[in-house]
């Protein structure tokens, strides 16, 4: 063995070639499966898209580095089951490109946050964190509610998402401008097209508090009211999500 | 370049020399291969028993069948019989014998604590003490009651929430609405703040107020103020203020209206969970010095 | 600088400025309304310097022959300067974002300093400005030393080491902006990531034409760790950073992978940016620095080999220990910690293969706080890989996972071993790449190793307190069987380790400043050797003449 060593490490290319296969296996064995094996990602007829709105709060989750405190993956563990709710499922992330699972909980896990708290409080908190719970150490957001959201480019965004698998349809790419208008406008005439396009339960609110203004901060709460709600697969129990 | 016993270890060196530096021909230490047998045999071993190898598209299930989700399902349920001797009490007993249940009443404290923490203390504070737009629970007259019962069905429902049975509380925007000038919202504000502070009654705003507020607010706040329970609308002359006593958040209050939002816990909280809350909170109240509704349900510290 | 190119290498030189000057007004014609526009002119601004310098420099005389006969240093000792920039500049934002957990309202509230922002700015800065322009000098340094050739192409090197850290320049000014990809470790957008692509090809190829033309048949251990680094890096890198812009003209791009796949392909790009960026490269530059300055032979040749294909084969399929209990199937759970298990054998061999080389020369140790620095990153190593496979155990990392034990962990490699290493053997070239006789001061370096080791000693045990705190505190039941704890309680239990943790890391920090005015004064008034004698053996920067 280290008489065949004493040839290989003389030979730069052999060297370099032995490496890549050496350093290629693990990978290959882990992840290729991961697309072949059916069970890993579970069945969820229920499952629904992201709104545009929705969407681009989660970009700016993203731009935020909100991910960098919280993590928003319930694992198989009693406490974190009995403190946050049903543990995630792989397909309750299927079309986040990225996935946000998470490192790191200096806050509390957020997958189950949808619902849990007001529009009003969630603005109240990222204005001011520490005005509604005195010992966080969570950063203030306070431009959120300044920053008019950009909207024209939402098309392009969910055209992307679709070149990489999200199942959005034309009419949704061509309507991502008013439906993230409309569903941060309930009584606007495009509120409509919202429902039509992503179903009834979507949340139709003025967000941020004023209907006559489109910010970040109506973008981000429409995102983390959405968190764990675009199925309830997790929610049925263990025996009828297929494993 | 030639092989050479090296002075201190008494090993040679390979005979390779790169910018001085040499290498011993030192043979791997027993040690080594020993770690490295002993750590590859643990891992066949739990291979063996666990999931473990992809086969195209399926894996090994292991010898134990384990399966961590079937595993968590089992020990939260377990703990959930664990904790059956006394959660059915808060689910099923009724409120007054858990209230004469030093253990029970132990337990709630304990237990709600963290729960309250948990969910409750982000709006109501971890002492339940409120904050600006989100009501004391300790202090002044409660919105929906304040016995057990009634708190626990506002846990239930949630005060406009998406729960379809919701309690329902809506404080109309007398001046974005153009009910109300906004002269005379700031006559009304100015009643009201005499109805919490009787110095400051007598102001010539105040008296005007009074009228208006007779015309437009009796029906939901009561004609003297004290709220109903009804309409969810709060007492206007007690000590304590949702959205606070500052002349502007009155003038706010009154201009665009209100409508405060507390989430239903059903689909959250198991009963005895919200049970537990409710007492937990009548609790709160009893503990606070001075309060007029505490004593009734009974503190048993 | 371009007195040394030569007229090919400065017309070269033009034309890749030209080129990047084009690119930088594409991207800011095309960018609007994204960061784009403002990396675009910032590129630009670069390469318009850039092509100023080299026009200024294109008439000078050709460069003298003579130096063929010579090791190409420049870019190297370069290289040095921009790690130990990137080492204050990296760990001042650690200091700042470690105190921001302690008094949250230090960002000034402004959007560009905001918790989420700066934590990546601090780990980009301080692994890939600090950690890899380290291993890019002393990787020229020692292929060139271990190979007796020098550099081919004098242009490629310098290209190698701008335009690295014209990527680190991208990255951080990227998070500032908001723009990042969230992937850890892989923040950088697609066109940083393309950029570093390019940059990593010509150093591959730098990097396999000086081996193939060394004058010594075998090729020597340091190189095969650097190799794996950079050739494994770049697979890693390339498939994680897999993206589709959502159009040339935007920063924004979405990952080609979702859930749960893109969960285990992070992290397997994440584990093995630890195991081919902190780990490999850095083992790289131990293999020859330590052995040079203790003036002993390596332990043994024979394990060295088992510790580097261990090393190479099997941290690649331990990623998943980052995602126990997570959605991940089971079966890639159990793979992960199985092999981080094994791991362990290789990890420690090679910590082992270097404590031994210093048998003979512990009397060095005491003296000479340089080679004290290499043996304590060596112990750190040691420890770090014990850790790290504890922790990869399941029922551990239930506890530890998402804490300030895992935090701990990383530091502990991350201080103890990456910048300790890296120190080491900074100090050591630093005086035979600048031909002086030694540092400025060895005081100063005495200073600097205690302040880095009592700063990260502060560190770790801080976050291992805080960590298992933490992690107890989520999941300790009262007696009636009910969580005892609410998070915030976890929250505000910590405020008192994240203030010991902000100091440690300012004695780490203080250190470093330290190292530089050191470096500083050593280039500027440190005597110069007085004859080849006491330098670096058997000779300062002359080429070694073949068999
Ligand atoms: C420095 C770390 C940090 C960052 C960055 C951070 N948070 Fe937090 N977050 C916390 C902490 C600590 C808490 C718990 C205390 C509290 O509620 O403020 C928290 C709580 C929360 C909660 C309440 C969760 C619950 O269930 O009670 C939400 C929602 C939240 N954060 C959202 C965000 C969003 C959105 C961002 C990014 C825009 C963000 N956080 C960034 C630390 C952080
Ligand atoms: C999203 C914020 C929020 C959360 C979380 C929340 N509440 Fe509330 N709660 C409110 C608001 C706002 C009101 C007052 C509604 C109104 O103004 O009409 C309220 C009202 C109440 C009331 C009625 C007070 C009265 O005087 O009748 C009770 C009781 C109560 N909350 C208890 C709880 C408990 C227990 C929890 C946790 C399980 C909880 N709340 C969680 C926002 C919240
Ligand atoms: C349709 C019923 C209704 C009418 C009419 C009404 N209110 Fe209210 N009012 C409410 C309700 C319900 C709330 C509680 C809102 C909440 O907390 O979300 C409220 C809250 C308030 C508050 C805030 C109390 C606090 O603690 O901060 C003020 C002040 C107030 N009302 C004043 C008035 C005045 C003055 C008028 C008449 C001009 C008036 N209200 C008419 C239902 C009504
Ligand atoms: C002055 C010294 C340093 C200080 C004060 C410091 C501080 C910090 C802080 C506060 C965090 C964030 C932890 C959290 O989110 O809770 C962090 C993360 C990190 N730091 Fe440092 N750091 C220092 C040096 C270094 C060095 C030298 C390196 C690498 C060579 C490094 C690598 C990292 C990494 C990889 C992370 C991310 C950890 C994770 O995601 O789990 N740090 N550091
Ligand atoms: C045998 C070697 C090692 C093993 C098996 C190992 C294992 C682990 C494990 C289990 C975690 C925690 C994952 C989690 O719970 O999220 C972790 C995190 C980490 N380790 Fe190691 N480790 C090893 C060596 C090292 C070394 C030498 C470094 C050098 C700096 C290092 C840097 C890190 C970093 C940066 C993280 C944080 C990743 C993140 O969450 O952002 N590790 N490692
Ligand atoms: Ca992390
Ligand atoms: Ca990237
Ligand atoms: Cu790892």
């Amino acid at each position: 063995m280290f008489g065949l060593h004493q040839r290989l490490e003389r030979r730069t290319l052999a060297l370099s070639l032995a490496i890549i296969v050496a350093a290629s296996i693990g990978g290959l064995v882990e992840i290729a499966p991961l697309f072949t094996i059916h069970q890993t990602v579970e069945d969820a007829p229920d499952m629904r898209v992201y709104t545009p709105l929705e969407l681009a709060g989660r970009n700016i989750y993203i731009r935020e580095g909100c991910y960098a405190c919280h993590s928003q993956m319930i694992r198989t563990l009693r406490d974190e089951v009995e403190r946050y709710g049903p543990y995630s499922l792989a397909v309750e992330s299927k079309y986040d490109h990225p996935m946000l699972w998470g490192s790191k909980r200096t806050g509390p896990d957020l997958a189950r946050l949808g619902g849990k708290y007001s529009d009003a409080w969630h603005v109240a908190h990222l204005e001011s964190p520490r005005a509604v719970v005195p010992e966080s150490v969570m950063p203030a957001y306070r431009w959120l509610s300044r920053n008019p959201l950009r909207v024209s480019d939402l098309p392009a965004h969910l055209r992307a998402q679709k070149a990489v698998g999200v199942p959005y349809s034309d009419a949704m790419i061509a309507h991502a401008e008013q439906d993230a208008f409309g569903q941060s406008a309930p009584d606007s005439p495009q509120a409509a097209g919202v429902t039509a396009r992503y179903g009834e339960a979507t949340n139709l609110r003025a967000f941020d508090g004023r209907p006559d203004r489109l910010t970040e901060m109506d973008a981000l709460v429409a995102y983390l009211q959405i968190l764990g709600r675009l199925t309830d697969a997790a929610h049925r129990p263990v025996a009828a999500v297929a494993r | 370049m030639a092989i050479e016993r090296d002075p201190v270890t008494g090993r040679l060196t390979t005979g390779h020399e790169w910018n001085g530096i040499k290498e011993l021909d030192t043979p791997v230490p027993r040690p080594v291969y020993f770690f490295l047998v002993v750590t590859t045999l643990f891992c066949i071993g739990y291979w063996l028993l666990m999931p473990a190898w992809p086969l195209g598209t399926t894996f090994t299930r292991g010898l134990l069948g384990a399966d961590e989700r079937a595993h968590v399902t089992a020990a939260v349920a377990e703990a959930a019989r664990d904790r059956a001797g006394w959660t059915a009490r808060f689910e099923r007993a009724d409120f007054a014998a858990i209230q004469a249940d030093p253990r029970l009443m132990a337990i709630m404290r304990e237990t709600g604590r963290t729960l309250f923490g948990d969910n409750c203390a982000m709006c109501h504070g971890r002492d339940g003490a409120g904050g600006p737009g989100f009501p004391s629970l300790r202090r002044g007259t409660p919105l929906w009651g304040a016995a057990p019962e009634e708190i626990a069905e506002t846990l239930r429902v949630g005060i406009n929430s998406t729960h379809p049975e919701s309690r329902v509380a809506q404080m109309p925007a007398f001046g974005r609405d153009g009910i109300l000038k906004r002269a005379e919202i700031e006559a009304v504000a100015a009643y009201l703040r005499g109805l919490a502070d009787p110095r400051l009654a007598a102001a010539p705003d105040a008296v005007a107020g009074a009228e208006l507020f007779a015309g437009n607010c009796a029906a939901c706040h009561g004609a003297d103020g004290r709220g109903s329970r009804e309409t969810g609308a709060p007492d206007l002359a007690d000590e304590t203020w949702i959205y606070g006593d500052g002349a502007q958040a009155v003038f706010n209050t009154i201009w665009n209206g209100r409508q405060g939002q507390m989430p239903s816990w059903e689909a959250r909280l198991a009963l005895w969970e919200r049970r537990l809350l409710a007492l937990y909170v009548a609790d709160l109240r009893a503990q606070e010095p001075g309060s007029a509704q505490g004593s009734a349900q009974g503190s048993t510290r | 600088m371009i007195a040394e190119l030569t007229r090919g290498e400065r017309q070269a030189a033009l034309i890749i400025l030209c080129v990047l000057a084009f690119t930088g007004l594409l991207m800011a014609g095309f960018g609007r309304e994204s960061a784009l526009d403002f990396h675009g002119a910032l590129v630009l601004a670069l390469s318009v310097a850039g092509l100023f310098a080299v026009i200024r420099g294109y008439y000078a005389p050709p460069p003298d022959p003579a130096r063929l006969r010579e090791y190409f240093d420049a870019p190297g000792r370069a290289g040095i300067l921009l790690a130990m920039g990137w080492a204050v500049i990296g760990m001042f934002f650690g200091v700042w974002v470690a105190a921001l957990l302690a008094w949250p309202d230090l960002n000034f509230d402004s959007e560009f300093t905001s918790f989420g922002r700066i934590r990546p700015i601090h780990t980009t800065g301080v692994i890939f400005g600090f950690g890899g322009n380290a291993l890019i000098a002393t990787s020229f340094y020692v292929m060139q030393r271990t190979s007796r050739a020098r550099i081919r192409d004098q242009l490629g090197a310098w290209f190698v080491l701008l335009g690295y850290n014209l990527f680190c320049l991208l990255a951080v000014t990227g998070y500032a902006l908001g723009v990042t990809q969230s992937k850890e470790y892989a923040e950088p957008e697609w066109y940083a990531d393309l950029w570093l692509v390019v940059v990593w090809v010509v150093y591959f190829a730098i990097y396999l034409r000086t081996l193939a033309h060394r004058k010594e048949p075998h090729i020597y251990v340091a190189n095969w760790y650097y190799l794996a680094f950079i050739l494994v890096v770049a697979m890693l890198h390339i498939v994680n950073n897999l993206a589709f812009p959502i159009s040339l003209g935007s920063d924004k791009s979405y990952s080609l992978f979702a859930g749960v796949q893109d969960a285990l392909t992070e992290w397997w790009y994440g584990h093995n940016a630890v195991a081919f960026f902190l780990t490999s490269g850095f083992l790289g530059m131990m293999y020859y620095f330590l052995p040079v300055r203790a003036g002993r032979p390596i332990y043994s040749y024979r394990m060295s080999i088992i510790s580097f294909w261990g090393i190479t084969f099997m941290y690649m399929w331990v990623g998943s220990h980052h995602l126990h209990y997570t959605a991940l199937p089971q079966w890639v759970q159990t793979l992960g910690m199985t092999f981080s298990i094994v791991l362990l054998v290789p990890s420690w061999g090679s910590a082992a293969n270097a404590l031994l080389t210093l048998n003979g020369a512990w009397h060095k140790v005491r003296d000479d706080a340089t080679l004290r620095f290499m043996m304590v990153s060596a112990v750190f190593y040691g420890l770090t890989t014990f850790e790290g496979s504890f922790l990869a155990i399941r029922s551990v990392n239930s506890l530890s996972h998402y804490t300030d034990w895992t935090v701990g962990h990383v530091h502990a490699g991350a201080l103890g071993w990456v910048a300790m290493i890296s120190f080491g053997a900074i100090y050591a070239s630093v005086p035979w790449l600048w031909k002086r006789e030694r540092m400025y001061s060895t005081r100063l370096v005495e200073a600097h190793f205690w302040l880095a080791l009592g700063g990260t000693v502060v560190y770790v045990v801080a976050m291992w307190n805080s960590g298992i705190i933490q992690g107890l505190m989520w999941r300790t039941y009262t007696e009636s069987g009910t969580l005892a704890y609410s998070f915030v309680d976890s929250v505000a239990a910590m405020h008192p380790y994240y203030i010991a943790r902000a100091f440690g890391g300012l004695l780490f920090l203080t250190g470093a400043v330290i190292g530089c005015v050191n470096i500083a004064l050593t280039i500027r008034h440190a005597p110069a050797p007085a004859a080849a004698a006491d330098a670096e053996p058997p000779a300062a920067g002359q080429l070694q003449p073949a068999e």
